[in-house]
């Protein structure tokens, strides 16, 4: 089913799986397009024009008339054109590697801190995935969450409102840095790497000014005695226990989250519009997506989830300390996505690859840490790891322009 | 300037595309000056001329991209002035460009509904509809000669003449009255040629009006009902096939002299082509 696409250039004769030279024989007219196209392709409706001479051009020495692609073969390959297959492949070995030096990893204990430390870094991984297929960065998540986690404490500890009107307003607030984001990128044409990196340095600084003109500290806490806050830490600081092992609710968000970005990403036409901004900006204008409206729309949501990752920390620890560095800082993310592997051009990419991804990172960073070892070898780590799904996203890439996918 | 002459034809009704005196000014530079010229429902119109010609302008004005300065531009007898591309679609003109406007990451069925998916649902659920979407895809590259894609193919899987078809397909599919087709200007290989005229040729076969801009004289000839020769922005020649053959047309692109010595020739000939 793959064979069409086979060898009609010479870039794409360079394909992984075997294409056996003897099969072309270079032909230049074929009759029989079932038989070009293979597979499923034979028993759509143009089966009604049976026998007809389908002229193609392919190099006769690239000819590979591809009759038909064993069924093995053609998920071996369908799988390897997949771009979350690099994080995959990268969490076994890490699980393994780790596993193997130290067996801690694989306890009940040890799976909540690696699961707890992912849920963090894939929700916002999945949000910057979607932001990064639609070809667009945002650097300003991570100081969203603690921005808007300050909002919200300092509403409830402050002003004295109770909690779920302090949470709505952050997460209003969080929206508007989302729309102003987007709407500057949208009509300003900056690269949004540089126009997040602005707001970045705006939320950063007056989130910490702020806090200690309006907190006299740069700590806020004492929240849990605000009315609601029993309800707002059932939704977002749960807990379960199971053996050693605490699992927080946020794993349950994480899950939600990249499950709802599957979903829209591939079934829905907004996923369709994301896919086409970043993947050809200019023919998706011309056949009338709403482009403008997609992009904005994205930041949005990459603000909604720092909001989300800001309460979920803020319930967790009761407070919210205006130094912390960002939480997670957004490079983290665009890392998790990249591991994930979209690309960073736009057009393509996954949102199940950036939660592996976030799973990677977490599994690495935890891994290091149980096993004892400087802390300080992680960001190498990191950093090999982000340079090996940069190569074998180019390498997805290629395989994509040939394998059928949906 | 009130001679602009009605072309033959419109007593029943009047051309799908009609330009008269168009003009279309880049500065002091006339893109295209008071060109007039009609494009009827169901032809073939193979738009020839040098680079510089006008072509290009001619294109983008049909399709939106840019407006005309001076003169008219009607569609269906209504004169019309687009702002976007957008406009002049949902008017019903599509153009495939030379870029063709394909996403190539995206699969076959995902470009060829791209901006109007259909769905499933409401809201909240609303999803898209892919048996439809992918069984409407195939059947519409088979109705423009490419029979049996695999919808779920990358675009770019597609062979650049297929790629053609697939703008091409998705204009009639969305109910298109005219077609633009700016050809690409690198050289096609036979199979892509001929890839393309059957798109072309099952588009008009539906009735559609089609404006060909080619650089290929055998080509056009080969496909074409009439032949438009620009040549510095303005009308060098509207020709029929019964009055021109291959090696004429070939003979006419060669150069603007010999163009104009030619076209004059010709209206000598044909007296009714001078008013044009």
């Amino acid at each position: 089913m793959t064979g069409f696409g086979g060898g009609s250039t010479p870039e794409r004769g360079h394909l992984p799986t075997s294409r056996t030279p003897l099969q072309h024989a270079g032909p230049i007219v074929e009759t029989g397009h079932s038989a070009r196209r293979g597979g499923p392709a034979a028993d759509v409706p143009s089966a009604d024009l049976p026998g007809r001479p389908v002229i193609t051009d392919r190099v006769p020495s690239f000819g590979a008339a591809q009759t038909e692609v064993p069924r093995g073969r053609r998920t071996v390959r369908r799988a390897l054109a997949r771009p979350s297959l690099p994080a995959l492949v990268g969490l076994v070995l890490a699980l393994g590697v780790f596993a193997a030096h130290d067996p801690a990893m694989l306890t009940w204990g040890g799976m909540a801190t690696v699961l707890d430390s992912a849920a963090l870094l894939g929700i916002g991984g999945v949000a910057v995935a979607l932001l990064l297929i639609a070809g667009q960065f945002d650097l300003s998540i991570g100081v969203v969450a603690v921005a808007s986690s300050l909002v919200t404490a300092l509403l409830i500890g402050n002003a004295g409102w109770s909690v779920w009107p302090a949470l709505l307003a952050s997460l209003v607030a969080a929206l508007a840095v989302g729309v102003v984001n987007g709407v500057l990128v949208v009509n300003t044409g900056l690269p949004s790497f540089l126009v997040t990196l602005a707001t970045y340095l705006i939320l950063q600084g007056t989130a910490q000014a702020g806090t200690h003109a309006l907190a006299g500290s740069a700590r806020v806490a004492g929240l849990d005695h605000a009315p609601g806050w029993a309800s707002a830490a059932a939704v977002f600081g749960a807990t379960h226990q199971v053996g050693e092992g605490r699992f927080r609710v946020s794993l349950l968000w994480w899950v939600g989250v990249t499950a709802l970005g599957a979903w829209v990403l591939w079934r829905t036409r907004f996923g369709n519009a994301v896919f086409a901004s970043g993947g050809a900006r200019r023919a998706a204008r011309e056949l009338g997506v709403p482009v403008r409206r997609t992009t904005v729309a994205l930041f949005c949501l990459t603000a909604t989830a720092g909001w989300l990752l800001g309460t979920l920390s803020l319930v967790r620890l009761d407070g919210v300390q205006a130094t912390t560095p960002g939480l997670i800082s957004a490079v983290d993310f665009i890392v998790v996505a990249v591991i994930g592997g979209c690309l960073l051009t736009g057009g393509f990419g996954s949102i199940i690859g950036a939660s592996l991804g976030a799973l990677l990172y977490a599994v690495s960073r935890e891994g290091i840490a149980l096993a004892g070892w400087d802390q300080r070898w992680f960001q190498a780590l990191l950093g090999v790891l982000l340079l090996m799904a940069l190569l074998a996203n180019g390498q997805v890439r290629r395989r994509l322009k040939a394998v059928p996918r949906s | 300037m009130s001679t602009v002459l009605p072309p033959e034809g419109t007593a029943a009704r009047p051309p799908l595309l009609e330009l008269r005196r168009l003009t279309v000014r880049y500065g002091n530079v006339d893109a295209l000056s008071r060109l007039n010229a009609t494009f009827a429902a169901g032809e073939i119109t193979c738009v020839l001329g040098e680079n510089g010609s006008g072509k290009s302008t001619l294109v983008s004005v049909l399709s939106g991209l840019q407006r005309h300065d001076d003169g008219q531009l009607l569609l269906a007898g209504e004169p019309v002035r687009f702002r976007s591309p957008r406009q002049a679609r949902t008017a019903g003109i599509a153009t495939v460009w030379q870029d063709l406007a394909v996403a190539p990451l995206l699969s076959v069925w995902r470009n060829f509904f791209l901006g109007a998916e259909p769905t499933l649902g409401a809201w909240p659920l609303r999803r898209l509809d892919l048996d439809t979407a992918r069984e409407v895809t195939v059947r519409s590259m088979a109705r423009v000669g490419v029979p049996g894609v695999d919808p779920d193919a990358p675009a770019s899987a597609l062979q650049a003449g297929e790629r053609q078809s697939l703008a091409i397909a998705r204009a009639l599919h969305f109910g298109a009255r005219a077609l633009v087709l700016d050809e690409p200007t690198t050289p096609m290989t036979m199979a892509r040629q001929t890839l393309f005229g059957q798109a072309v040729l099952a588009a008009r076969a539906q009735g559609l009006a089609i404006v060909l801009v080619t650089n290929n004289p055998r080509y056009a000839h080969l496909i074409g009902d009439r032949f438009l020769l620009l040549a510095g922005g303005q009308v060098a020649g509207n020709l029929t096939r019964d009055d021109v053959d291959a090696d004429m047309l070939t003979a006419l692109m060669a150069g603007g002299e010999e163009l104009s010595t030619l076209t004059a020739t010709l209206t000598a000939l044909h007296p009714e082509l001078g008013e044009r």
